[in-house]
């Protein structure tokens, strides 16, 4: 028999797809009134298991109790009516309708639109008193910035009275400030007496918001703890099955030459938006150089710059020689000759091509190299990949199938085979964007590790992320942007999250505005 | 040219735009949904076939028009079977359809009456008669307005007006329902509607049925009431003139009409070299006046009217991400 004081109870839930078990007798009890986290790794099958829920799947087998009472939940309908309400990773929400649309899209009284449109507006002009949830009811969600839209699908979520709120990798999207708020937001639903699952990999995140946690691990529960008796340390090590190093092992830098140096480096936009507004810095070798700054501030014009990816104006100098900023020799060929590498921020659309395999991503940028030709006409691909699996062994890529198309890699695995191609190049000057984005937790600390030993090995790194955990842990010197501009240099051993989080939004740490 | 050619040119334009604002129509609801569809074209051309062939056998032109709307929906049904169902892709699903229903009209009515591929001519209850509308006669001494009501308002078959009609009547749908909102949505994104627990396979099933029927309507229109019968290729690329329509309309209803009597406009000013001849002062050659709505389509296809936004989910099957 089912215990009442439950909102959600699961007993036994298996799933699986083809030979894939994504979900293997799963067993999970979340208290009513309580924000409760589920944290894995990629592919833990964290998402599965809230689909299921959410009724986009079926279970193979096992029960679901909602509040005490069996219930069936073969589609959405049935959960939304079962009180369940979901707001996904990627949002639900049609671009060119209003917020009211979207909110009222499938729950709808009648025929007609007019009375749900305007029952509706006074439904979701209390909910945003209450919960600190204003929105426009009449804005176009284009138009909204991405926290708003998130605000408007758990605004969908309540007004079809959802008691239950189920969120999927909520911060992903979000800057520090708008990821603040949303906690404020569950926290306030949470004292009304909803019950709100969360779904992360952020440890930070489970430490700080939730009451119980539980931990999933290559599709079985782990376990469940409550987060007052529990650490980070403690909860990486459920999630990987090993011992984790949170914090990232480095020697004091040795810095030496200047390996580039940018100067008045500016860029505009399609637009004619100068979006880098005169970017003057040097990085030395055997030094990381981070970026800290909210997204959008033009860190990624900054690093397509350098990469030969935009066009720019001013002046860089790559060990002594002038590099073009347009026109020939402005290109990521010419720059690769020069020694630079690049690590793009947004590996699916600039790092990899997802429906080759991996060897011939690996050749990607250097498929000119002379060991990869046969002769002057043919390419040598048995070299190519046999050259892959010796990169995937040495990064550690899972599996180590050269001949598996890039899609078919969890997210991690991708990014080490971005990196690995980059890396393994023995650049002078590695440019790296957003290293471990959508990366799980035991490929963070590997891909960390792997450019502290560039590091070590001499090379000049510029390391952009938007995670200022990553750049205060990982950079010898820190310089944060904002609005195209370069607020300031600081030092990560005598800077603290309080100033970097004031540079971050344009006071210059002082107390001034810029 | 005088005011009595003017509102010939007009009344000319209203019949020809007929067909062309069924069939856009029909392509909205389509399209909005989701689901492209090239085959406007071949459901027509089969609409006119079914009904002046079943208009001339039993003598109805409404029977004929039931066959019309019914012989379209079958086209209609493969294609949301083929793009919705199997999630194949729909550019070559439409394509196809119109290749079958170019060669099985020309077949069947041949099988049928073995005229050469065309039907008998329709005549008497076979065919809509124009209806004059209330007072048209009383009104004509009216200066201006009388001719224009009397001339180019009244005096057409009833199709024209269930035509005109049907322009508020999909605005209404399409912005003041539940369904309008949903078939929008589903249009746009998909995975919303599926997420708010409504059926995207059901909505766009009843988007493409609905295309259907308009089709049915504008084939049936084009053989039973501009024209006496079913006549080989008869629509003369009509659906896709009226794809052209949609996107110089930019998916909307009401724009959807001045389209197609723009392109009405141009296709009754190619039945009247003479009053163009008067107009412009130049000898234009017939055939340079018939391919001008051919034209003005390749011109709006190549996206010479400015930025058209199609609906965002437009041609992509939906499947289900995990």
């Amino acid at each position: 028999m089912a215990d009442p004081r439950y909102a959600i109870e699961l007993k036994g839930i298996s799933k699986s797809f083809g030979p894939v078990q994504a979900n293997r007798d799963i067993h999970i009890a979340v208290p009513r009134g309580t924000i409760h986290g589920i944290i894995g790794e990629n592919g833990a099958g964290k998402s599965t298991l809230m689909s299921i829920l959410y009724g986009f799947y079926r279970a193979d087998s096992g029960e679901i109790f909602i509040n005490g009472k069996p219930t069936a939940i073969p589609d959405s309908q049935s959960a939304i009516r079962a009180g369940i309400g979901m707001v996904f990773q990627h949002f639900k929400l049609v671009q060119n309708f209003t917020v009211l649309e979207n909110v009222v899209l499938g729950a709808e009284e009648g025929a007609l639109l007019a009375g749900s449109l305007s029952r509706a507006r006074r439904v979701l002009g209390e909910l945003s008193r209450e919960y600190e949830l204003d929105v426009d009811p009449d804005a176009v969600i284009e138009d909204l910035s991405v926290g708003h839209q998130q605000r408007v699908e758990i605004l969908k979520a309540l007004y079809r009275q959802a008691d239950i709120l189920i969120l999927d990798e909520p911060t992903g999207v979000l800057t520090p400030a708008e990821a603040d708020h949303l906690f404020r937001i569950l926290k306030g639903l949470r004292d009304q007496g909803k019950t709100i699952i969360l779904i992360t990999h952020k440890l930070r995140e489970i430490m700080e918001t939730t009451d119980n946690v539980s931990v999933m691990r290559r599709g079985t529960m782990v376990g469940t703890v409550r987060t007052a008796e529990t650490s980070p340390e403690e909860l990486a090590e459920l999630m990987v099955g090993r011992k984790v190093l949170l914090e990232v092992e480095k020697a004091p830098a040795l810095p030496g030459k200047v390996v580039l140096k940018i100067e008045d480096l500016r860029v505009r936009d399609e637009h004619g938006v100068e979006r880098l507004k005169g970017i003057n810095l040097e990085i030395r070798a055997g030094e990381i150089l981070g970026i800290a700054g909210v997204a959008g501030n033009g860190q990624s014009e900054l690093l397509e710059a350098l990469g030969g990816i935009a066009r720019a104006t001013g002046r860089i100098t790559m060990n002594g020689v002038e590099l073009p900023l347009s026109g020939k020799g402005a290109d990521g060929r010419a720059r690769r000759a020069a020694g630079i590498a690049h690590v793009p921020e947004d590996r699916q659309a600039l790092g990899l091509i997802m429906d080759f395999t991996a060897w011939e991503n690996v050749a990607f940028g250097y498929h000119d190299a002379p060991e990869y030709q046969k002769n002057a006409l043919f390419m040598d691909n048995d070299a190519l990949r046999a050259d892959t699996e010796r990169k995937m062994a040495t990064f550690d890529v899972r599996p180590p199938i050269p001949t598996l198309a890039a899609k078919n890699f969890s997210g991690g695995n991708q990014q080490k085979i971005v990196v690995a191609r980059e890396i393994e190049r023995n650049p002078d000057l590695l440019l790296v964007g957003q290293p471990t984005r959508g990366v799980d937790i035991g490929a963070i600390e590997f891909i960390h590790k792997q450019i502290v030993a560039l590091r070590d090995q001499g090379k000049a790194i510029l390391l952009v992320s938007v995670e200022l955990d990553e750049i205060r842990s990982l950079s010898d010197r820190i310089a944060v942007m904002f609005d195209g501009q370069i607020m300031g240099l600081r030092d990560p051993e005598t800077t603290d999250e309080r100033e970097l989080g004031l540079m971050m939004a344009g006071m210059t740490g002082k107390g001034e505005a810029a | 040219m005088d005011y009595a050619t003017l509102l010939q040119l007009l009344d000319t334009t209203l019949r020809l735009a007929t067909p062309l604002l069924f069939a856009c129509l029909a392509g909205l609801y389509s399209e909005r949904a989701g689901i492209f569809d090239i085959g406007l074209e071949g459901k027509m051309l089969m609409a006119a076939m079914a009904s002046a062939s079943v208009a001339f056998l039993t003598g109805s032109v409404w029977v004929g028009m039931f066959a019309g709307m019914a012989a379209s929906l079958v086209l209609a049904g493969i294609h949301g079977v083929a793009s919705i169902t199997f999630r194949g892709n729909q550019l070559i699903s439409g394509v196809a359809l119109n290749f079958v229903a170019s060669g099985i009209t020309v077949l069947i009515a041949q099988r049928l009456f073995g005229q050469g591929g065309r039907t008998p001519p329709l005549a008497g209850d076979a065919r809509f008669e124009a209806i004059t509308l209330p007072l048209a006669e009383e009104l004509r001494g009216v200066p201006v307005l009388g001719p224009l009501y009397a001339e180019v308002i009244s005096g057409h078959p009833l199709l024209v007006y269930v035509a005109l009609l049907m322009v508020p009547l999909t605005w209404w749908v399409l912005y003041r329902t539940r369904f309008g909102l949903r078939l929008r949505a589903v249009g746009e994104n998909p995975a919303a509607v599926d997420t708010a627990g409504i059926s995207v396979v059901g909505l766009r099933f009843a988007a493409v049925a609905i295309t259907g029927i308009l089709c049915g309507l504008a084939g049936a229109y084009m053989a039973t009431a501009l024209q006496a019968g079913f006549g080989r290729e008869m629509t003369a690329g009509r659906g896709y003139i009226a794809l052209a329509a949609l996107i110089f309309a930019k998916w909307r209803p009401v724009a959807a009409l001045w389209a197609c009597l723009l392109f009405g406009f141009f296709q009754a000013l190619a039945l009247r070299p003479d009053v163009v001849e008067a107009v412009v002062q130049v000898k234009v050659p017939v055939p340079f006046l018939d391919a001008l709505p051919y034209v003005l389509t390749v011109l709006v296809l190549a996206g010479f009217v400015g930025k058209a936004i199609p609906p965002r989910a437009g041609g992509e099957p939906y499947v289900k991400e995990r």
